[in-house]
């Protein structure tokens, strides 16, 4: 059910197929809510210095999650935002979720400072369980990455890849296809090169497509009317493909389906995990995505 | 109702662009007590409101009842094997004959009962053909690992997939070597063999698969595998152990219900530790228990290395096999596995 009033990218479909719930493997947490220190033009939740849609999440709030998440047998915790190190707590909160399982990080890079990145190394040092990161950027030079991710900010994502390597942190370099050279054998070896110049000996690189929604709409356009999913779409309707089929996504406002829908009402599934165990319509375009792409958020 | 902002409102904020009334700007740079619903802005008591109304609130009973119905066991046909007191257990030969001979003259040393390889026959080592002999004259009960799934569908790499273009390209030269040089006998005999085997060991009744209980190539890392999220894996499959390979990395963890998981790492090449020897594992019935040892196993190393040359393998894979490091497709690796690696 939901009260939005007429949508323009989602409308109420009954024939779409449903996704289920095979394991929840996955756990993640709008640990930054939707507040960033960028605002970049692509960003398909709309992420900015003042958007409040989700509001930060507290360790408190997080804890019931992660002890939820191990009875249901939870085998990786991921965080994002927004922009994770804006909040406060996020170290805290990495060294409690470390007890639990592996954890990852997404974050822009610009909160990584020399300091920070050896207290991660130290936090990451203290569990048998991996903690990894993901920095994102979206050009391989300041001038095809600055107009989307924001003046100075090539520079500065640099610095922080710079000063996590430093601290023997080798992060994933996330890259999405807002400049579609950055998907190409081409592109991806211009990304390689870049982080081998900042001595990175096996640089790991993660390629992820577009979202046309949020910011990203504005940018580049809607969904078409037939970028939905139907039941045939699979043979013998076989959905486990998608990271919906073994993922949640907590926020400040409860339990949605999958990282991609936080700002869909109708994405939220429950209040709590035990809430969101039931299968779920595959009926917004963004989920025609996830299926033609292959995309997982995870790393 | 429709409580959206009027977009002439919202474009005198400047929070629109004229062109598509109703929607966001890429250049936006605050929201003004409007939150983001899609690409629109709504006042944020109204996306909370929506929020409020959507998805399910359980009470506490039936949040117990929803988690054990979704945690219910997976029913499983696999005949039981065994009984045995003592089995040898390892995985990824990837074309390594000679740590095979190796590790068949070990298992009988030891006096194991039953010698159990799960799965990655093929890959990364020379002549590929010689492996088969070895197996079927040791009767080694043999699990299919996804390369012979991919070699017995005849599919055209071994699906690796990495990002890093030079990954890709070690691994497609490993995978058509392999397949080059196996014969159709061979990839036959390979389709054959089953995705999982059920062992008792003493009291105990353990699970052997290739990758994880779930899936053929799902990568079970110590760093990246939770007790807890082993629990509940051993609980669906009704076992009291679990045996699995495919990250080429060994590890054992008693969990908290007494319970093994092994990953008996690979015979095929070093474990990225600088140490030119390999891994298997040995395991034994005790009075209520199972004792578990993971053993290193030397093997002629050097001899191998030449018969890769000989081959012409690529050298930087005859690099792992002298100096013990893994040099390409360190991609799978986890943070905390990758920290430990000189690459």
């Amino acid at each position: 059910m939901t009260l939005a009033p007429e949508r323009t990218s989602c409308t109420s479909d009954r024939s779409a197929p449903r996704v289920s719930l095979g394991s929840l493997d996955t756990l993640w947490f709008q640990v930054g809510g939707t507040l960033c220190n960028l605002a970049c033009t692509h960003c398909f939740v709309s992420c900015s210095p003042t958007n409040h849609t989700h509001e930060m999440m507290s360790l408190a709030q997080i804890l019931p999650f992660l002890e939820e998440g191990v009875s249901l047998g939870v085998k990786e915790y991921y965080f994002t935002g927004g922009e994770p190190f804006l909040n406060s707590e996020m170290e805290a909160i990495l060294e409690k979720t470390l007890g639990f399982g592996p954890a990852n990080v997404l974050t822009n890079g610009l909160l990584l400072d020399p300091d920070r990145c050896v207290r991660l190394r130290q936090i990451a040092d203290a569990s048998d369980y991996s903690l990894d990161f993901r920095v994102s950027m979206d050009g391989y030079d300041a001038q095809s990455n600055d107009p989307i991710r924001g003046e100075g900010t090539f520079v500065r994502i640099l610095e922080g890849i710079s000063n996590l390597v430093a601290a023997g942190l080798n992060p994933v370099i996330t890259v999405t296809e807002v400049l579609s050279e950055n998907g190409t054998v081409t592109g991806k070896e211009r990304f390689f090169e870049l982080l081998r110049e900042l001595g990175i000996a096996k640089p790991r690189l993660k390629i992820l497509p577009v979202f046309q929604i949020g910011a990203e709409a504005e940018r580049g356009g809607t969904y078409e009317h037939w970028q939905r999913l139907r039941e045939s779409d699979t043979p013998g309707g076989c959905w486990d493909h998608l990271q919906c089929s073994s993922c949640r996504m907590v926020t400040d406002q409860g339990v949605w389906v999958c990282p991609i829908l936080v700002n869909e009402p109708s994405g939220k599934m429950g209040a709590r995990l035990a809430d969101t165990l039931d299968s779920f319509p595959l009926e917004h375009p963004a989920c025609w995505t996830c299926h033609v792409y292959g995309v997982s958020c995870k790393t | 109702m429709n409580k959206s902002r009027n977009p002439k409102e919202l474009r005198r904020e400047g929070l629109t662009s004229s062109s598509s009334p109703g929607r966001l700007t890429g250049k936006l740079t605050t929201h003004r007590g409007m939150a983001t619903w899609g690409e629109r802005l709504v006042p944020i008591g109204e996306f909370r409101q929506a929020v409020k109304a959507t998805g399910r609130q359980l009470d506490e009973s039936r949040r117990r009842l929803a988690t054990r119905e979704f945690l219910k066991a997976r029913p499983d046909t696999t005949t039981l094997e065994g009984p045995f007191n003592r089995i040898v257990v390892f995985g990824g030969i990837y074309n390594n004959h000679l740590a095979l001979e190796a590790l068949l003259e070990d298992a009988a040393l030891r006096g194991a009962e039953a010698v159990y390889c799960l799965g990655d026959l093929g890959g990364f080592g020379p002549n590929p053909e010689k492996v088969w002999p070895l197996l079927e004259n040791g009767e080694v009960r043999t699990i299919q690992g996804n390369y012979e799934e991919s070699l017995s569908s005849d599919r055209e790499d071994c699906n690796c997939g990495y990002t890093d273009p030079r990954d890709n390209h070690f691994a497609e030269i490993s995978y058509g070597y392999t397949a080059r040089n196996c014969s159709d006998g061979f990839k036959k005999w390979m389709g054959s063999l089953p995705a999982r085997r059920r062992v008792r060991l003493g009291a105990r009744e353990l699970l052997l698969v290739h990758g994880s209980p779930r899936q053929i190539n799902e990568f079970l890392f110590s760093s990246t595998s939770p007790d807890s999220f082993l629990e509940v894996l051993l609980d669906q499959e009704g076992c009291d152990g679990l045996l699995c390979t495919h990250t080429g990395l060994q590890w054992h963890r008693k969990l908290p219900s007494g319970r093994n998981v092994v990953n008996v790492g690979v015979i095929g090449r070093p474990a990225n530790d600088g140490n030119p020897h390999v891994w298997y594992a040995f395991l034994e019935a005790s009075a209520e228990d199972v004792a578990v040892k993971l053993v290193p196993l030397s093997y002629a190393h050097q001899r191998l290395a030449e018969e890769m040359r000989h081959e012409e393998l690529p050298a930087v894979f005859v690099e792992t096999i002298l100096a013990g490091w893994w040099t390409t497709c360190l991609e799978i690796l986890p943070a905390r596995e990758r920290r430990l690696s000189r690459f």
